[in-house]
């Protein structure tokens, strides 16, 4: 069964293609439905086998390009097997609800469907591939498809702009993995992965240094680190909120999947690529935070809050790095295993957040966080998972962020107590900046949480239709059941992600350890329960006390001022003003602000526009000289067939006089050697 | 299970302390210490007034603050005797339990929809992520000395060898006294007795809370105090015997609450936007102590 699993799913997908013209929209969602979840059981059971029994790997003949095909499902493969599985498994159920709303356009729905479908199949298969030719192929099928299923609202501006960006920014990853895989292949003649680890254990450190460096880059892009993050933000608000959740679950961890692919594969020195990763990081999760506060957009807040995870994951990597390098096997454990830990956790929480607003879309059809209030009375439900995965998401327990994030915690703290103190510092400084993206991140969702859900509405005219049927929030329960589950129980994951720790190479002690860490996750496990159950405890003892007889309602006060005071009430902005102001010299908050003057005076404003200092320095003003360069030449655009036939024969002539141009300059050189 | 049993004890009359200073320096006679205890027992006897634009959180959220204190609490060990839970890297956990807390005490401000209370919840989340560092870059330092990562293992190893470790005591007792001010939202960062909304942190967070749950938040405070306090004793405890460390431990919480209330009479409030400067200033004092380890360590030249 397992040996023909590769087949079956990329059967199972190509069947629902041609299936789907027979059907009706209906039809095609329930296909869609039944396909993802087949191949999610699939998937599933080929998983647990795994790390049951240990990794399965067979082989296909390939063609004469690609060489000989090797599949290997290892503990990492299957690992990120179950966590795409999961969230494509609630997304699409979500998802069905979700596109109720756009039922009368049936064909972009189809075309929606397969490409999910295809980005799912997609997602699958690189787990599994080990071979870079294949593997770049199946990433365009990626890149294309999920680009199909972000612009499904394709008429509106900004999603088609986004997903232009989003197209290319995918293309110079594939650009720069082709890159990385061709060095390879021109240097050993082969695409399979194996030969990565012998061509880079024949050479000095450098060579693997720089080839780790491209596959990182590429990596990268996909992952969202800083400074490749600038499509993230733009393609997450306008993608619908179940692709949203998927892309923010899963298909950036594509990124981090390749990552510690490479870090298994290539051999350099790790130390290097542990510093190098854990400074990237830092300053991944640093920025991404502090320019998700200050945004009005929930989904583009959600969307700079990945990065900040992205960078979360990074720095649980770096240490593992740097852990394998100096020997330091708590390290190593820690690193690693909160870095994968907190993969799966940020798919679950991110996912439930990002449903969750789109139950708030659906409700009041806004995005813009100033124009929210009070709908935890509106939308219970909603606010409530909302609640969950807030409090996951900043690492508090009893949930299942504080678990992968103590992990992270542990590993930095044993980094500090290392020998060497300019490594010390070094590890301090980034154990700073994990606990500043912790205080920020507290900011931001006590920001975001309170602004949409508490208080009253801030836009009277507003009207709120919110459907929070069955359907809908049963998946969002799932995951949030999870979030519970990780953060206390957490043992029941952690054979799961020590199997993996243990593919990074066995340094002495590392068995020894790897008990020792489980059973502090434990004691953390109980811990958190411990405190859930003693809040839970004190909640009924005062029960009685304030409720019934003991509890009256009454307005909120407001200071002696008896009237509405509903427009007094803090916004988004208000609340981050102080941090604003002490963040302006690092962020750029465009304002537009006009003062009450006169007697009578005019109706006054307070604009502001957060902007991404990096996007602006490393896009758009060298795509604006670009233009600008361009732009000079574009005279010879003039839109006449005759001159546009004329350029191509001065090309084919130019092209020709190459050989002979270059012969000429080759002998003129001669000639000076030779004086 | 000592430490849980000194700290219950210390709360009841620790804030009593603290307004006997006050009243003393101010030149009253003041309240008995049991005084502030017994309010808070008044509070509880009340009934209670909740806003209209409330919802489940604004009631559950003191619940939940005085829980993460409690649990919090379990982790402070006393002397050579651990706290009820001591596991490597508790320290980190005791940090995400008080952030746990905070986040609800924010979010119930806010869910009062009133003018005011959102800007101390602004103010609360702000400079609590500022005191963090200080916390984790001490506690690291701590860790780096002793080569242990759990408050028990830290504190029953910590030993004064020379000059420097004398400073470095006196440095983290100064930056756990300044976390716990800051934490507690008294002076110089938040003014308790203050009766203008725009100039408060903690108590304007807390105005429309009444009855039960506001003397459950009161209650929680000096429950805080009490932790810190405890957690600064165990800076002088060392190993001694019970005989000794719990007298030890009263008179060091006696200093510690004497220290706050002569804090409170002779200084001013800080100007709000001076705030994260001052609580910046801890971290690099927590650097100090940072360096001074290397040294002691011998490792740094």
């Amino acid at each position: 069964m397992e040996k023909f699993f590769a087949e079956i799913v990329n059967l199972l997908a190509i069947t629902a293609v041609w299936v789907f013209p027979f059907l009706r929209t209906k039809g095609r969602g329930i296909t869609t439905l039944l396909v993802v979840t087949l191949q999610v059981i699939l998937s599933a059971f080929v998983a647990f086998s795994v790390f049951s029994h240990g990794p399965i790997e067979f082989s296909y003949p390939g063609s004469w390009i690609s060489g000989e095909i090797s599949v290997k499902i290892d503990y990492l493969s299957a690992w990120f097997m179950l966590i795409m599985s999961f969230t494509f498994l609630t997304g699409t159920w979500y998802g069905f609800q979700y596109m109720k709303g756009y039922r009368d356009r049936s064909r972009e729905i189809a075309f929606h469907a397969v490409a999910l479908i295809f980005t799912y199949t997609s997602l699958i298969d690189i787990c599994i591939v080990q071979n870079g030719f294949l593997l770049l192929v199946i990433w365009e099928i990626m890149a294309l498809s999920s680009l199909v299923v972000v612009i499904f609202e394709h008429e509106k501006k900004e999603t088609i702009k986004a997903g232009i960006n989003y197209l290319i920014q995918s293309h110079i990853c594939i650009l720069l993995l082709t890159i990385g895989f061709m060095w390879v292949k021109i240097k050993t003649g082969s695409f399979d992965f194996a030969a990565i680890t012998e061509y880079t254990a024949s050479q000095p450190p450098s060579f693997g240094l720089g080839l780790f460096l491209i596959f990182f880059s590429g990596f990268a892009i996909k992952a969202g680190f800083v400074p490749f993050h600038t499509w993230l933000p733009l393609a997450h608000p306008a993608a619908p909120a179940h692709i949203s959740g998927i892309m923010s679950g899963v298909i950036i961890k594509i990124g981090i999947y390749g990552i510690v692919r490479m870090l298994l594969l290539v051999k350099t020195d790790m130390i290097t690529v542990g510093y190098f990763i854990l400074a990237v990081s830092v300053i991944t999760g640093i920025y991404g935070v502090m320019l998700a506060i200050v945004q009005h957009n929930l989904k583009k807040l959600l969307a700079y809050h990945s990065i900040e995870n992205i960078g979360i994951i990074g720095i649980g990597l770096g240490i593992g790095a740097l852990g394998s390098g100096y020997g330091n096997s708590v390290m190593m454990v820690c690193g690693y295993g909160g870095a994968l830990l907190h993969t799966l956790n940020h798919s679950l929480f991110k996912s439930l957040l990002f449903f969750a607003t789109g139950n708030i879309y659906q409700a009041i059809h806004s995005m813009n966080i100033e124009q929210m209030g009070g709908l935890i009375k509106k939308m219970p439900q909603s606010a409530f998972l909302f609640l969950i995965a807030s409090l996951a998401i900043c690492g508090l327990p009893p949930f299942n962020g504080f678990v992968s994030e103590f992990l992270i915690y542990s590993g930095l703290i044993k980094g500090v107590m290392a020998t060497h103190y300019l490594s010390s510092l070094t590890i301090l400084l980034a154990l700073i900046g994990l606990v500043l993206i912790g205080g920020l991140a507290l900011l931001c969702f006590t920001k975001a949480f309170g602004v949409v859900f508490l208080g009253h509405s801030r836009n009277k005219e507003q009207e709120c239709h919110p459907d929070e049927n069955a359907g809908r929030v049963v998946p969002m329960y799932a995951i949030a059941f999870f979030i519970i589950l990780i953060g206390i129980l957490p043992m029941l994951f952690m054979p799961v992600i020590m199997k993996q720790v243990s593919m990074f190479g066995f340094i002495a002690d590392q068995s020894d350890v790897i008990n020792r860490i489980t059973g502090i996750i434990t004691t953390t496990g109980w811990c958190s329960a411990g405190f859930a159950v003693l809040a839970i405890i004190i909640y009924y003892v005062s029960q009685k006390r304030i409720s019934g007889k003991y509890s009256v309602t009454a307005p909120t006060w407001g200071c002696g001022y008896t009237g509405d005071a509903s427009g007094m009430q803090y916004t988004a902005s208000s609340y981050v003003r102080s941090y604003r102001k002490i963040a302006g010299s690092i962020l750029k908050v465009n304002k537009h602000k006009s003062e009450a003057t006169g007697l009578y005076p005019e109706k006054v404003v307070h604009i502001t526009h957060p902007e991404d200092r990096i996007e602006s320095g490393l896009i758009d003003k060298p795509l604006f000289l670009l233009r600008w360069l361009l732009n000079r030449f574009a005279f010879l655009q003039n839109g006449n067939i005759q001159a546009y036939i004329l350029y191509g024969l001065i090309f084919i002539g130019f092209v020709l006089l190459i050989p002979f141009i270059a012969e000429q300059i080759s002998d003129f050189f001669k000639l000076l050697i030779r004086i | 299970m000592v430490s849980l049993i000194l700290i219950l004890i210390t709360s009841l009359f620790f804030m009593g302390v603290v307004v006997k200073t006050k009243s003393l320096c101010s030149g009253r006679k003041g309240p008995g210490l049991f005084q502030p205890m017994w309010d808070i027992f008044r509070l509880w006897k009340k009934s209670s007034v909740f806003s209209k634009e409330t919802s489940f959180i604004f009631r559950i959220s003191p619940i939940i603050y005085i829980s993460s204190v409690l649990t919090a609490i379990l982790m402070i060990p006393h002397g050579g005797i651990p706290g009820v839970i001591s596991f490597d890297g508790d320290f980190v956990m005791f940090a995400y339990l008080l952030a746990c807390g905070r986040f609800m005490a924010i979010i119930s401000a806010l869910d009062t929809g009133s003018s005011f209370e959102g800007m101390g919840a602004s103010r609360e989340a702000l400079f609590s992520l500022f005191a963090e560092p200080a916390f984790f870059v001490l506690m690291g330092s701590l860790a780096l000395f002793t080569g242990h990562t759990s408050f028990h293992d830290l504190f029953s190893t910590l030993h004064y060898e020379d000059n420097i470790s004398y400073m470095l005591g006196a440095l983290a007792t100064f930056v756990f006294v300044m976390i716990a001010m800051i934490e507690n939202s008294r002076m110089p960062v938040d003014d308790p007795k203050t009766h203008l909304e725009l100039t408060m942190i903690h108590e304007v967070m807390i105005l429309d809370n009444s009855g039960f749950n506001l003397g459950t938040i009161l209650y929680t405070t000096n429950l805080k105090f009490a932790m810190y306090g405890a957690i600064i004793s165990n800076f002088f405890i060392g190993a001694l015997p019970l005989s000794v460390s719990i007298p030890l431990f009263f008179a060091v919480q006696f200093c510690f609450a004497v220290s706050a209330g002569i804090i409170e009479s002779f200084m001013a409030r800080f100007r709000m936007s001076h705030n994260p400067q001052f609580i910046l200033i801890l971290t690099s004092v927590s650097m100090l102590i940072f360096f001074g380890v290397l040294m002691v360590k011998g490792v740094f030249i």
